[in-house]
């Protein structure tokens, strides 16, 4: 009984330091944003979004690559490859426009990753999927209409 | 604790070429039971990837990306031997973070 009592104490005590050096990893001076976006996240449009990102000021460029099925038989899962050709690049963000909430997320390469991507999506109706990419403190931006035939969101 | 996340580095010259699949619901909070109630909301909120303990990639999402999450990046400067790990952390303050020893390209 003694025995039993001990091992889960054990197993409290590594789990609650292997949380504290996760919190620390996530929360150091490594970590290149301040927090999780919850105003644009929860934007129900994608310009919201990108306002409160503070990237609605984006310009059209020709250089970013989105790899996406014209047509995607399933929302659910609808593979996505980015790759920015914009020198400088430090984030690749991502808008669906016509999903509830439209910002699905930034992908930081600026601390020594390539500028590209791959992330799998959720698609409610056929939609533009915009893409942000910040490099040099402008945003550059382009979209890809991505047609779904059976949606991702909902039952 | 959430299930081991499943990760793949491929060397391409200094470039590690890293794919991570991570065990999730990503529920939308849209979706109902088979009992007609709602789910609630759950779902990855951050990833960080580290090699060799600097953090090289990280990303804020939102429910949007699908069930059982793929990711793909590629890793400037490294070689064989380095450490990369792979965190996530959701919603619920569940976390999770895996690790891999970059190997040879064969």
């Amino acid at each position: 009984m003694h025995r039993t009592r001990r091992t889960v104490l054990k197993g409290v005590w590594a789990m609650g330091a292997l949380a504290t050096a996760v919190a620390a990893g996530l929360l150091g001076p490594g970590r290149a944003f301040a927090a999780w976006n919850k105003g644009a996240f929860e934007a129900k449009s994608a310009l919201d979004a990108m306002r409160a990102l503070g990237m609605s000021n984006a310009e059209d460029s020709k250089n970013i690559e989105i790899r996406a099925p014209d047509i995607a038989e399933n929302g659910a899962v609808v593979p996505i490859d980015i790759t920015s050709n914009i020198p400088g690049t430090t984030s690749i963000s991502v808008f669906i426009e016509k999903n509830p909430f439209p910002y699905t997320g930034t992908f930081d390469v600026s601390q020594g990753a390539m500028p590209f991507v791959h992330v799998r999506v959720k698609i409610g109706e056929s939609s533009p999927v915009r893409v942000v990419v910040a490099a040099g403190g402008k945003h550059y931006t382009t979209a890809k209409e991505v047609k779904v035939t059976i949606g991702g969101c909902g039952g | 604790m959430a299930e081991p996340m499943k990760i793949r580095a491929t060397l391409q010259g200094d470039v590690a070429d890293v794919r991570v699949l991570m065990a999730h619901p990503m529920e939308t909070g849209q979706r109902k039971d088979a009992a007609g109630k709602l789910v609630p909301l759950h779902f990855i909120q951050t990833i960080t990837a580290q090699l060799n303990g600097k953090t090289v990639f990280a990303a804020d999402m939102s429910q949007a990306v699908s069930r059982n999450p793929v990711f793909a990046f590629k890793v400037k400067g490294a070689k064989a031997g380095d450490k990369l790990s792979i965190t996530w952390q959701d919603n619920t303050g569940d976390k999770r973070t895996d690790e891999l020893v970059i190997r040879a390209a064969p």
